[in-house]
Protein backbone atom coordinates (compact mmCIF):
# COMPACT_ATOMS: atom_id res chain seq x y z
CA UNK A 1 0.00 0.00 0.00
CA UNK A 2 1.10 3.52 -0.75
CA UNK A 3 1.53 5.97 2.12
CA UNK A 4 1.54 9.74 1.65
CA UNK A 5 3.23 11.82 4.35
CA UNK A 6 2.88 15.60 4.56
CA UNK A 7 5.73 17.58 6.12
CA UNK A 8 6.15 21.23 7.00
CA UNK A 9 9.18 23.48 7.39
CA UNK A 10 8.93 25.42 10.65
CA UNK A 11 11.10 27.10 13.24
CA UNK A 12 13.30 24.63 15.15
CA UNK A 13 11.48 23.67 18.34
CA UNK A 14 14.45 24.67 20.50
CA UNK A 15 14.41 28.25 19.30
CA UNK A 16 12.49 30.81 21.28
CA UNK A 17 10.71 32.98 18.78
CA UNK A 18 10.69 36.78 19.06
CA UNK A 19 8.06 39.24 17.98
CA UNK A 20 9.12 41.97 15.51
CA UNK A 21 9.43 45.46 16.94
CA UNK A 22 6.64 46.75 14.68
CA UNK A 23 4.31 43.94 15.86
CA UNK A 24 3.67 42.85 12.29
CA UNK A 25 4.68 39.22 12.85
CA UNK A 26 7.29 37.06 14.53
CA UNK A 27 10.88 37.54 13.41
CA UNK A 28 12.19 34.55 11.45
CA UNK A 29 15.27 36.17 9.90
CA UNK A 30 18.33 33.97 10.42
CA UNK A 31 16.36 31.63 12.66
CA UNK A 32 17.14 27.92 12.50
CA UNK A 33 14.42 26.04 10.63
CA UNK A 34 13.62 22.33 10.73
CA UNK A 35 10.97 19.75 10.04
CA UNK A 36 7.97 20.17 12.33
CA UNK A 37 8.42 17.59 15.16
CA UNK A 38 4.99 16.06 14.58
CA UNK A 39 5.84 15.61 10.89
CA UNK A 40 9.03 13.76 11.87
CA UNK A 41 6.83 11.38 13.80
CA UNK A 42 4.62 10.99 10.73
CA UNK A 43 7.63 10.12 8.55
CA UNK A 44 8.90 7.67 11.16
CA UNK A 45 5.53 5.91 11.33
CA UNK A 46 5.45 5.50 7.56
CA UNK A 47 8.99 4.11 7.55
CA UNK A 48 8.05 1.61 10.26
CA UNK A 49 5.02 0.54 8.22
CA UNK A 50 7.34 -0.06 5.29
CA UNK A 51 9.80 -2.01 7.43
CA UNK A 52 6.90 -4.20 8.58
CA UNK A 53 5.97 -4.84 4.97
CA UNK A 54 2.64 -3.01 5.31
CA UNK A 55 3.63 -0.01 3.20
CA UNK A 56 5.16 -0.51 -0.25
CA UNK A 57 5.96 3.09 -1.14
CA UNK A 58 6.28 6.31 0.87
CA UNK A 59 5.67 9.59 -0.91
CA UNK A 60 6.45 12.74 1.04
CA UNK A 61 4.89 16.06 0.13
CA UNK A 62 5.37 19.61 1.33
CA UNK A 63 3.68 22.83 0.34
CA UNK A 64 5.80 25.92 0.76
CA UNK A 65 8.84 27.84 -0.43
CA UNK A 66 11.71 26.40 -2.45
CA UNK A 67 13.83 25.90 0.68
CA UNK A 68 11.25 23.39 1.98
CA UNK A 69 13.10 20.96 -0.30
CA UNK A 70 15.50 20.61 2.66
CA UNK A 71 12.77 19.07 4.80
CA UNK A 72 11.70 16.78 1.97
CA UNK A 73 15.33 15.63 1.62
CA UNK A 74 15.40 14.97 5.35
CA UNK A 75 12.32 12.78 4.99
CA UNK A 76 13.93 10.97 2.06
CA UNK A 77 17.02 10.39 4.20
CA UNK A 78 14.81 8.91 6.90
CA UNK A 79 13.36 6.39 4.47
CA UNK A 80 10.73 7.98 2.22
CA UNK A 81 10.98 6.93 -1.43
CA UNK A 82 10.20 10.09 -3.34
CA UNK A 83 9.20 13.67 -2.73
CA UNK A 84 6.86 16.29 -4.10
CA UNK A 85 7.18 19.98 -3.39
CA UNK A 86 4.27 22.19 -4.25
CA UNK A 87 6.21 25.37 -4.45
CA UNK A 88 4.65 28.66 -3.48
CA UNK A 89 5.83 31.80 -1.73
CA UNK A 90 2.28 32.79 -0.83
CA UNK A 91 0.94 32.95 2.67
CA UNK A 92 -0.62 29.58 3.41
CA UNK A 93 -3.72 28.95 5.48
CA UNK A 94 -4.90 25.45 6.35
CA UNK A 95 -7.75 25.28 3.84
CA UNK A 96 -5.44 26.02 0.89
CA UNK A 97 -2.93 23.47 2.15
CA UNK A 98 -5.69 20.88 2.51
CA UNK A 99 -6.90 21.61 -1.03
CA UNK A 100 -3.38 21.21 -2.42
CA UNK A 101 -3.00 17.94 -0.50
CA UNK A 102 -6.35 16.77 -1.84
CA UNK A 103 -5.05 17.25 -5.38
CA UNK A 104 -1.98 15.18 -4.51
CA UNK A 105 -4.19 12.48 -2.97
CA UNK A 106 -6.22 12.31 -6.17
CA UNK A 107 -3.09 11.96 -8.23
CA UNK A 108 -1.25 9.49 -6.00
CA UNK A 109 -4.18 7.48 -4.59
CA UNK A 110 -2.52 6.58 -1.26
CA UNK A 111 -4.26 4.20 1.14
CA UNK A 112 -2.98 6.08 4.15
CA UNK A 113 -2.12 9.76 4.59
CA UNK A 114 -0.09 10.61 7.69
CA UNK A 115 0.31 14.19 8.92
CA UNK A 116 1.45 15.83 12.13
CA UNK A 117 -1.45 16.83 14.38
CA UNK A 118 -0.26 20.43 14.46
CA UNK A 119 2.67 22.52 13.39
CA UNK A 120 4.52 24.26 16.16
CA UNK A 121 4.44 27.66 14.46
CA UNK A 122 0.73 28.39 14.13
CA UNK A 123 -0.44 25.59 16.44
CA UNK A 124 -3.57 25.27 14.31
CA UNK A 125 -4.29 21.55 14.38
CA UNK A 126 -6.55 21.68 11.31
CA UNK A 127 -5.00 20.42 8.08
CA UNK A 128 -5.42 16.65 8.48
CA UNK A 129 -9.07 16.97 9.46
CA UNK A 130 -9.75 19.39 6.60
CA UNK A 131 -8.12 16.98 4.16
CA UNK A 132 -10.36 14.26 5.59
CA UNK A 133 -13.48 16.26 4.90
CA UNK A 134 -12.37 17.30 1.40
CA UNK A 135 -11.48 13.75 0.35
CA UNK A 136 -14.29 12.06 2.26
CA UNK A 137 -11.75 9.99 4.20
CA UNK A 138 -12.11 9.04 7.87
CA UNK A 139 -9.50 10.25 10.34
CA UNK A 140 -7.63 9.08 13.39
CA UNK A 141 -6.36 12.28 14.94
CA UNK A 142 -3.77 12.66 17.76
CA UNK A 143 -2.65 9.06 17.21
CA UNK A 144 -0.52 7.16 19.70
CA UNK A 145 -0.93 3.80 17.95
CA UNK A 146 -1.67 2.81 14.36
CA UNK A 147 -2.55 -0.80 13.44
CA UNK A 148 -3.31 -1.57 9.80
CA UNK A 149 -5.39 -4.70 9.33
CA UNK A 150 -6.44 -5.55 5.76
CA UNK A 151 -8.65 -2.79 4.43
CA UNK A 152 -9.05 -1.21 7.87
CA UNK A 153 -6.86 0.67 10.29
CA UNK A 154 -7.33 0.94 14.02
CA UNK A 155 -6.04 4.18 15.49
CA UNK A 156 -5.62 4.78 19.21
CA UNK A 157 -6.09 8.45 19.93
CA UNK A 158 -4.92 10.58 22.84
CA UNK A 159 -8.03 12.31 24.12
CA UNK A 160 -8.60 14.60 27.09
CA UNK A 161 -9.95 11.80 29.27
CA UNK A 162 -7.44 9.11 28.28
CA UNK A 163 -7.24 6.94 25.16
CA UNK A 164 -9.82 6.08 22.53
CA UNK A 165 -9.52 3.62 19.65
CA UNK A 166 -11.40 4.13 16.40
CA UNK A 167 -11.67 1.79 13.42
CA UNK A 168 -11.35 3.42 10.00
CA UNK A 169 -12.01 2.14 6.50
CA UNK A 170 -9.03 2.69 4.20
CA UNK A 171 -8.08 5.00 2.62
CA UNK A 172 -7.77 7.00 5.81
CA UNK A 173 -5.98 9.87 7.47
CA UNK A 174 -3.82 9.71 10.57
CA UNK A 175 -2.50 12.71 12.48
CA UNK A 176 0.33 12.01 14.88
CA UNK A 177 0.70 12.75 18.56
CA UNK A 178 4.03 12.77 20.38
CA UNK A 179 3.91 9.28 21.79
CA UNK A 180 3.26 7.46 18.50
CA UNK A 181 6.97 6.72 18.10
CA UNK A 182 10.43 8.13 18.61
CA UNK A 183 11.86 9.30 15.30
CA UNK A 184 15.26 7.99 14.26
CA UNK A 185 18.16 10.12 13.07
CA UNK A 186 19.23 9.96 9.45
CA UNK A 187 22.57 8.24 8.91
CA UNK A 188 25.22 9.87 6.75
CA UNK A 189 25.00 7.22 3.98
CA UNK A 190 21.22 7.67 3.91
CA UNK A 191 21.59 11.44 3.68
CA UNK A 192 23.87 10.90 0.66
CA UNK A 193 21.45 8.42 -0.89
CA UNK A 194 18.53 10.81 -0.35
CA UNK A 195 20.17 13.31 -2.70
CA UNK A 196 19.54 10.95 -5.59
CA UNK A 197 15.94 10.11 -4.74
CA UNK A 198 13.33 11.74 -7.01
CA UNK A 199 11.86 15.08 -5.94
CA UNK A 200 9.21 16.61 -8.20
CA UNK A 201 8.55 20.32 -7.98
CA UNK A 202 5.05 21.43 -8.95
CA UNK A 203 3.15 24.68 -8.64
CA UNK A 204 -0.32 24.97 -7.17
CA UNK A 205 -1.50 25.86 -10.69
CA UNK A 206 -0.10 22.56 -12.03
CA UNK A 207 -2.55 20.86 -9.69
CA UNK A 208 -5.38 23.26 -10.45
CA UNK A 209 -5.30 24.65 -6.92
CA UNK A 210 -5.72 28.29 -6.05
CA UNK A 211 -3.94 29.52 -2.91
CA UNK A 212 -6.38 31.85 -1.23
CA UNK A 213 -6.07 33.76 2.01
CA UNK A 214 -9.10 34.74 4.06
CA UNK A 215 -7.34 35.76 7.25
CA UNK A 216 -5.44 38.97 7.96
CA UNK A 217 -2.79 39.10 10.61
CA UNK A 218 -3.70 42.36 12.33
CA UNK A 219 -0.84 42.27 14.81
CA UNK A 220 1.43 39.96 16.75
CA UNK A 221 2.40 40.76 20.31
CA UNK A 222 4.56 39.14 22.94
CA UNK A 223 2.52 37.47 25.67
CA UNK A 224 2.01 39.31 28.94
CA UNK A 225 5.22 38.88 30.92
CA UNK A 226 4.93 37.49 34.39
CA UNK A 227 6.53 39.82 36.89
CA UNK A 228 9.58 38.25 38.43
CA UNK A 229 8.84 36.29 41.58
CA UNK A 230 10.91 35.60 44.63
CA UNK A 231 12.82 32.67 46.01
CA UNK A 232 11.68 31.41 49.37
CA UNK A 233 14.20 29.93 51.77
CA UNK A 234 12.11 27.19 53.32
CA UNK A 235 8.89 25.23 53.15
CA UNK A 236 7.64 27.26 56.13
CA UNK A 237 8.16 30.51 54.26
CA UNK A 238 6.43 29.05 51.19
CA UNK A 239 3.36 28.04 53.18
CA UNK A 240 3.26 31.41 54.92
CA UNK A 241 3.46 33.33 51.61
CA UNK A 242 0.79 31.18 49.96
CA UNK A 243 -1.54 31.74 52.91
CA UNK A 244 -1.05 35.39 53.72
CA UNK A 245 0.40 37.04 50.60
CA UNK A 246 -0.99 35.08 47.64
CA UNK A 247 -4.04 33.89 49.62
CA UNK A 248 -4.40 30.75 47.54
CA UNK A 249 -4.34 28.21 50.36
CA UNK B 1 -27.80 34.82 11.69
CA UNK B 2 -26.66 34.12 15.22
CA UNK B 3 -24.05 31.88 16.77
CA UNK B 4 -24.05 28.10 16.98
CA UNK B 5 -22.18 26.66 19.95
CA UNK B 6 -21.51 22.93 19.80
CA UNK B 7 -21.83 21.49 23.30
CA UNK B 8 -19.11 19.38 24.88
CA UNK B 9 -20.80 16.57 26.82
CA UNK B 10 -20.75 12.85 27.55
CA UNK B 11 -24.49 12.37 26.93
CA UNK B 12 -25.22 12.41 30.67
CA UNK B 13 -23.60 15.69 31.65
CA UNK B 14 -22.71 18.96 30.01
CA UNK B 15 -18.95 19.61 30.26
CA UNK B 16 -17.79 22.83 31.85
CA UNK B 17 -15.89 23.91 28.73
CA UNK B 18 -19.26 24.49 27.06
CA UNK B 19 -19.93 27.34 29.49
CA UNK B 20 -16.63 29.02 28.58
CA UNK B 21 -17.48 28.61 24.90
CA UNK B 22 -20.89 30.23 25.44
CA UNK B 23 -19.04 33.08 27.19
CA UNK B 24 -16.95 33.60 24.03
CA UNK B 25 -20.16 33.59 21.98
CA UNK B 26 -21.60 36.28 24.27
CA UNK B 27 -18.49 38.39 23.73
CA UNK B 28 -19.09 38.15 19.96
CA UNK B 29 -22.74 39.11 20.44
CA UNK B 30 -25.93 37.73 18.87
CA UNK B 31 -28.45 34.96 19.49
CA UNK B 32 -26.80 31.84 20.82
CA UNK B 33 -28.06 28.38 19.90
CA UNK B 34 -26.44 25.33 21.43
CA UNK B 35 -26.24 22.03 19.58
CA UNK B 36 -26.26 18.91 21.73
CA UNK B 37 -25.53 15.94 19.47
CA UNK B 38 -25.25 12.52 21.04
CA UNK B 39 -27.25 9.46 21.93
CA UNK B 40 -29.48 9.44 24.99
CA UNK B 41 -28.28 12.97 25.67
CA UNK B 42 -31.52 14.59 26.88
CA UNK B 43 -29.90 15.32 30.26
CA UNK B 44 -27.05 17.22 28.61
CA UNK B 45 -29.58 19.17 26.54
CA UNK B 46 -31.57 20.02 29.66
CA UNK B 47 -28.39 21.31 31.28
CA UNK B 48 -27.54 23.38 28.20
CA UNK B 49 -31.01 24.95 28.27
CA UNK B 50 -30.32 26.24 31.78
CA UNK B 51 -27.02 27.91 30.88
CA UNK B 52 -26.95 31.70 30.91
CA UNK B 53 -27.47 33.44 27.57
CA UNK B 54 -28.75 30.53 25.47
CA UNK B 55 -31.75 31.20 23.17
CA UNK B 56 -32.36 27.70 21.91
CA UNK B 57 -30.98 24.21 22.30
CA UNK B 58 -30.97 21.93 19.26
CA UNK B 59 -31.02 18.30 20.35
CA UNK B 60 -29.91 15.68 17.85
CA UNK B 61 -30.27 12.30 19.51
CA UNK B 62 -29.02 9.58 17.21
CA UNK B 63 -26.79 6.50 17.38
CA UNK B 64 -24.46 8.14 14.83
CA UNK B 65 -23.37 10.68 17.47
CA UNK B 66 -23.11 8.35 20.47
CA UNK B 67 -19.32 8.84 20.70
CA UNK B 68 -19.21 12.10 18.74
CA UNK B 69 -16.82 10.75 16.12
CA UNK B 70 -15.21 13.40 13.93
CA UNK B 71 -16.74 12.29 10.62
CA UNK B 72 -20.48 12.30 11.48
CA UNK B 73 -20.04 15.32 13.78
CA UNK B 74 -18.20 17.29 11.10
CA UNK B 75 -21.01 16.57 8.62
CA UNK B 76 -23.81 17.40 11.06
CA UNK B 77 -22.32 20.67 12.26
CA UNK B 78 -21.63 21.77 8.66
CA UNK B 79 -25.27 21.07 7.77
CA UNK B 80 -26.79 22.76 10.82
CA UNK B 81 -24.23 25.55 10.88
CA UNK B 82 -24.97 26.90 7.40
CA UNK B 83 -27.40 29.53 8.61
CA UNK B 84 -25.15 30.96 11.32
CA UNK B 85 -22.53 33.71 11.28
CA UNK B 86 -20.29 31.87 13.76
CA UNK B 87 -19.81 28.25 14.78
CA UNK B 88 -17.97 27.70 18.07
CA UNK B 89 -16.74 24.63 19.88
CA UNK B 90 -14.46 24.15 22.87
CA UNK B 91 -10.80 23.53 22.05
CA UNK B 92 -10.93 20.02 23.50
CA UNK B 93 -9.82 16.85 21.75
CA UNK B 94 -13.45 16.46 20.59
CA UNK B 95 -13.84 19.98 19.21
CA UNK B 96 -10.40 19.93 17.58
CA UNK B 97 -11.29 16.63 15.93
CA UNK B 98 -14.54 17.50 14.16
CA UNK B 99 -14.55 21.29 13.71
CA UNK B 100 -11.84 21.55 11.02
CA UNK B 101 -13.90 19.04 9.00
CA UNK B 102 -16.90 21.33 9.35
CA UNK B 103 -14.85 24.34 8.20
CA UNK B 104 -13.56 22.52 5.12
CA UNK B 105 -17.07 21.34 4.21
CA UNK B 106 -18.25 24.95 4.44
CA UNK B 107 -15.22 26.03 2.36
CA UNK B 108 -13.95 28.41 5.04
CA UNK B 109 -10.79 28.65 7.12
CA UNK B 110 -10.87 28.06 10.82
CA UNK B 111 -9.55 30.05 13.78
CA UNK B 112 -8.14 27.76 16.47
CA UNK B 113 -8.03 28.29 20.22
CA UNK B 114 -9.05 31.90 20.55
CA UNK B 115 -8.40 33.51 23.93
CA UNK B 116 -10.03 36.87 23.25
CA UNK B 117 -12.76 38.38 21.10
CA UNK B 118 -11.79 41.79 19.68
CA UNK B 119 -14.87 42.12 17.47
CA UNK B 120 -17.23 39.85 15.55
CA UNK B 121 -14.52 39.08 12.99
CA UNK B 122 -11.29 39.65 14.93
CA UNK B 123 -9.84 37.34 17.54
CA UNK B 124 -6.64 36.86 19.54
CA UNK B 125 -4.96 33.48 19.74
CA UNK B 126 -1.60 32.20 20.97
CA UNK B 127 0.90 30.97 18.37
CA UNK B 128 4.40 29.47 18.70
CA UNK B 129 3.54 27.64 21.93
CA UNK B 130 2.21 30.83 23.44
CA UNK B 131 5.37 32.82 22.79
CA UNK B 132 3.35 35.26 20.71
CA UNK B 133 -0.28 36.33 20.59
CA UNK B 134 -1.68 36.88 17.13
CA UNK B 135 -4.71 39.04 16.41
CA UNK B 136 -6.42 37.61 13.35
CA UNK B 137 -9.22 39.08 11.26
CA UNK B 138 -11.33 36.67 9.26
CA UNK B 139 -13.06 37.53 5.99
CA UNK B 140 -14.88 34.20 5.81
CA UNK B 141 -18.66 34.26 5.57
CA UNK B 142 -18.97 31.88 8.50
CA UNK B 143 -16.43 32.13 11.29
CA UNK B 144 -15.54 28.65 12.52
CA UNK B 145 -13.74 28.85 15.85
CA UNK B 146 -12.47 26.74 18.73
CA UNK B 147 -12.35 28.46 22.10
CA UNK B 148 -9.63 27.99 24.70
CA UNK B 149 -11.48 27.71 28.00
CA UNK B 150 -8.82 29.55 30.03
CA UNK B 151 -9.45 32.72 27.98
CA UNK B 152 -13.09 33.13 29.03
CA UNK B 153 -14.80 32.98 32.40
CA UNK B 154 -17.71 30.53 32.20
CA UNK B 155 -21.29 31.78 32.03
CA UNK B 156 -23.59 30.70 34.86
CA UNK B 157 -24.71 27.08 34.59
CA UNK B 158 -28.14 27.86 36.04
CA UNK B 159 -30.82 30.45 35.55
CA UNK B 160 -31.51 30.21 31.82
CA UNK B 161 -34.63 28.70 30.31
CA UNK B 162 -33.97 28.10 26.62
CA UNK B 163 -36.34 26.04 24.50
CA UNK B 164 -35.23 22.62 23.30
CA UNK B 165 -35.91 21.73 19.70
CA UNK B 166 -35.24 18.41 17.99
CA UNK B 167 -32.89 18.48 15.02
CA UNK B 168 -32.38 15.71 12.52
CA UNK B 169 -29.33 13.60 11.94
CA UNK B 170 -27.34 13.69 8.70
CA UNK B 171 -26.84 10.36 6.91
CA UNK B 172 -23.77 8.66 8.41
CA UNK B 173 -21.26 7.49 5.82
CA UNK B 174 -20.18 4.62 8.06
CA UNK B 175 -16.45 5.03 7.37
CA UNK B 176 -15.41 5.19 11.03
CA UNK B 177 -16.43 3.31 14.13
CA UNK B 178 -15.83 3.38 17.84
CA UNK B 179 -13.69 0.44 18.99
CA UNK B 180 -12.97 1.16 22.64
CA UNK B 181 -11.87 3.61 25.25
CA UNK B 182 -9.63 3.66 28.29
CA UNK B 183 -10.67 6.58 30.41
CA UNK B 184 -8.70 7.65 33.43
CA UNK B 185 -10.72 7.26 36.58
CA UNK B 186 -9.93 9.72 39.27
CA UNK B 187 -11.78 11.37 42.11
CA UNK B 188 -9.51 14.37 41.87
CA UNK B 189 -10.67 17.51 40.07
CA UNK B 190 -10.26 17.52 36.30
CA UNK B 191 -7.19 19.52 35.33
CA UNK B 192 -9.01 22.03 33.18
CA UNK B 193 -11.42 22.81 36.03
CA UNK B 194 -9.14 22.48 39.07
CA UNK B 195 -8.54 25.43 41.36
CA UNK B 196 -5.15 24.08 42.40
CA UNK B 197 -2.85 21.83 40.36
CA UNK B 198 0.28 20.03 41.48
CA UNK B 199 2.36 18.72 38.59
CA UNK B 200 5.31 16.39 38.64
CA UNK B 201 8.11 16.08 36.11
CA UNK B 202 11.03 13.83 35.35
CA UNK B 203 12.45 14.76 38.74
CA UNK B 204 9.79 12.48 40.32
CA UNK B 205 11.91 9.54 39.06
CA UNK B 206 9.07 7.00 38.86
CA UNK B 207 5.32 6.47 39.02
CA UNK B 208 5.32 5.32 42.63
CA UNK B 209 6.77 8.61 43.78
CA UNK B 210 3.73 10.38 42.35
CA UNK B 211 1.85 8.97 45.38
CA UNK B 212 3.44 11.82 47.35
CA UNK B 213 1.79 14.33 45.04
CA UNK B 214 -1.58 12.51 45.11
CA UNK B 215 -1.55 12.52 48.89
CA UNK B 216 -0.76 16.21 49.07
CA UNK B 217 -3.30 16.98 46.34
CA UNK B 218 -6.10 15.17 48.16
CA UNK B 219 -5.36 17.15 51.28
CA UNK B 220 -5.87 20.49 49.53
CA UNK B 221 -8.39 19.45 46.86
CA UNK B 222 -5.93 19.77 43.99
CA UNK B 223 -5.71 18.06 40.60
CA UNK B 224 -2.47 16.37 39.58
CA UNK B 225 -0.69 17.05 36.29
CA UNK B 226 2.62 16.13 34.72
CA UNK B 227 5.23 17.18 32.20
CA UNK B 228 5.66 15.34 28.94
CA UNK B 229 8.87 13.77 30.21
CA UNK B 230 6.96 12.19 33.10
CA UNK B 231 4.27 10.89 30.74
CA UNK B 232 6.74 9.60 28.14
CA UNK B 233 8.70 7.79 30.83
CA UNK B 234 5.49 6.01 31.79
CA UNK B 235 5.22 7.50 35.31
CA UNK B 236 1.63 8.62 34.66
CA UNK B 237 -1.00 8.41 31.87
CA UNK B 238 -1.15 10.84 28.94
CA UNK B 239 -4.28 12.63 30.07
CA UNK B 240 -2.22 14.24 32.84
CA UNK B 241 0.13 16.06 30.46
CA UNK B 242 0.13 19.84 30.71
CA UNK B 243 1.60 21.91 27.88
CA UNK B 244 1.58 22.93 24.23
CA UNK B 245 0.38 19.50 23.25
CA UNK B 246 -1.33 18.52 26.45
CA UNK B 247 -3.85 20.36 28.57
CA UNK B 248 -3.91 24.13 28.84
CA UNK B 249 -4.63 25.10 32.43
CA UNK B 250 -4.90 28.31 34.41
CA UNK B 251 -5.67 27.45 38.03
CA UNK B 252 -5.35 29.81 40.97
CA UNK B 253 -2.31 27.90 42.12
CA UNK B 254 0.05 25.75 40.03
CA UNK B 255 2.83 23.89 41.79
CA UNK B 256 5.55 22.53 39.49
CA UNK B 257 7.59 19.81 41.17
CA UNK B 258 10.76 18.52 39.50
CA UNK B 259 9.85 20.23 36.23
CA UNK B 260 12.54 22.22 34.40
CA UNK B 261 10.18 24.64 32.62
CA UNK B 262 10.61 23.94 28.89
CA UNK B 263 8.69 26.40 26.68
CA UNK B 264 6.32 23.62 25.65
CA UNK B 265 5.42 23.02 29.29
CA UNK B 266 5.11 26.72 30.08
CA UNK B 267 2.70 27.05 27.15
CA UNK B 268 0.20 25.03 29.14
CA UNK B 269 0.39 26.69 32.55
CA UNK B 270 1.91 30.15 32.45
CA UNK B 271 -1.47 31.86 32.71
CA UNK B 272 -1.97 30.37 36.17
CA UNK B 273 -2.59 33.00 38.82
CA UNK B 274 0.13 31.93 41.21
CA UNK B 275 2.99 29.63 40.22
CA UNK B 276 5.19 27.78 42.67
CA UNK B 277 8.28 25.88 41.55
CA UNK B 278 10.13 23.30 43.57
CA UNK B 279 13.35 22.27 41.90
CA UNK B 280 16.82 21.42 43.13
CA UNK B 281 18.49 23.29 40.26
CA UNK B 282 18.41 27.00 41.00
CA UNK B 283 19.09 27.75 37.31
CA UNK B 284 15.99 25.86 36.13
CA UNK B 285 13.97 28.07 33.74
CA UNK B 286 10.76 27.34 35.64
CA UNK B 287 11.97 29.85 38.27
CA UNK B 288 11.67 32.63 35.68
CA UNK B 289 7.89 32.28 35.68
CA UNK B 290 7.43 31.24 39.31
CA UNK B 291 5.99 33.68 41.84
CA UNK B 292 7.53 31.59 44.60
CA UNK B 293 10.53 29.43 43.96
CA UNK B 294 11.93 26.91 46.40
CA UNK B 295 15.35 25.50 45.59
CA UNK B 296 15.18 22.15 47.30
CA UNK B 297 15.18 18.40 46.85
CA UNK B 298 11.57 17.52 46.21
CA UNK B 299 11.88 14.28 48.18
CA UNK B 300 12.43 16.40 51.29
CA UNK B 301 10.27 19.41 50.40
CA UNK B 302 7.07 17.55 49.44
CA UNK B 303 6.75 15.47 52.65
CA UNK B 304 7.52 18.58 54.67
CA UNK B 305 4.92 20.60 52.78
CA UNK B 306 2.43 17.79 53.32
CA UNK B 307 3.07 17.82 57.06
CA UNK B 308 2.62 21.58 57.28
CA UNK B 309 -0.68 21.91 55.47
C1 LIG C 1 6.72 19.33 19.76
C2 LIG C 1 6.94 19.21 21.23
C3 LIG C 1 5.85 19.32 22.07
C4 LIG C 1 6.02 19.21 23.45
N1 LIG C 1 4.93 19.32 24.25
C5 LIG C 1 5.09 19.28 25.59
C6 LIG C 1 3.98 19.44 26.48
O1 LIG C 1 2.83 19.58 26.06
N2 LIG C 1 4.22 19.41 27.81
C7 LIG C 1 5.47 19.24 28.35
O2 LIG C 1 5.60 19.22 29.57
N3 LIG C 1 6.52 19.06 27.52
C8 LIG C 1 6.36 19.06 26.17
N4 LIG C 1 7.44 18.87 25.37
C9 LIG C 1 8.72 18.43 25.99
C10 LIG C 1 9.54 19.56 26.59
O3 LIG C 1 10.36 20.10 25.57
C11 LIG C 1 10.43 19.02 27.73
O4 LIG C 1 11.23 17.98 27.23
C12 LIG C 1 9.67 18.50 28.93
O5 LIG C 1 8.70 19.44 29.35
C13 LIG C 1 10.64 18.22 30.07
O6 LIG C 1 9.96 17.68 31.19
P1 LIG C 1 10.55 17.84 32.66
O7 LIG C 1 10.65 19.28 32.98
O8 LIG C 1 9.73 16.98 33.55
O9 LIG C 1 11.96 17.12 32.52
P2 LIG C 1 13.43 17.75 32.61
O10 LIG C 1 13.60 18.83 31.65
O11 LIG C 1 14.33 16.58 32.55
O12 LIG C 1 13.49 18.40 34.05
C14 LIG C 1 13.49 17.70 35.24
C15 LIG C 1 13.71 18.70 36.35
O13 LIG C 1 13.61 18.04 37.60
C16 LIG C 1 14.58 18.59 38.49
N5 LIG C 1 14.85 17.59 39.51
C17 LIG C 1 15.40 16.36 39.34
N6 LIG C 1 15.47 15.72 40.52
C18 LIG C 1 14.98 16.55 41.46
C19 LIG C 1 14.80 16.46 42.88
N7 LIG C 1 15.13 15.36 43.56
N8 LIG C 1 14.25 17.50 43.52
C20 LIG C 1 13.91 18.64 42.85
N9 LIG C 1 14.06 18.78 41.52
C21 LIG C 1 14.57 17.74 40.81
C22 LIG C 1 15.76 18.91 37.61
O14 LIG C 1 16.56 19.93 38.21
C23 LIG C 1 15.08 19.38 36.33
O15 LIG C 1 14.90 20.79 36.32
C24 LIG C 1 7.30 18.96 23.99
C25 LIG C 1 8.39 18.85 23.14
C26 LIG C 1 8.22 18.97 21.77
C27 LIG C 1 9.40 18.83 20.88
Amino acid sequence: MKVLVAVKRVIDYNVKVRVKADNSDVDLTNVKMAMNPFCEIAVEEAVRLKEKGVASEIVVVSIGPKVAQEQIRTALALGADRGILIETEEKLESLSVAKALKAVVEKEQPQLVILGKQSIDNDNNQTGQMLGALTGMPQGTFASEVAVDGDKVNVTREIDGGLRTVGLTLPAIVTTDLRLNEPRYASLPNIMKAKRKPLDVLTPADLGVEIKSTQTLVKVEPPAERSAGIKVASVDELVEKLKTEAKVL
Amino acid sequence: MGILVVAEHDNATLKGATLNTIAAAKAIGGDIDVLVAGQGCQAAADAAAKAEGVSKVILVDDAAYAQQLGEPMGDLVAELGKGYSHILAAATTTGKDFLPRTAALLDVNMISEIVKVESADTFARPIYAGNAIATVQSADAIKVITVRATGFDPVAAEGGSASIENGSAVADKGISSFVGEELAKSDRPELTAADIIISGGRGMQNGDNFEMLYKLADKIGAGVGASRAAVDAGFVPNDMQVGQTGKIVAPNLYVAVGISGAIQHLAGMKDSKVIVAINKDEEAPIFQVADYGLVADLFEAIPELDSKL
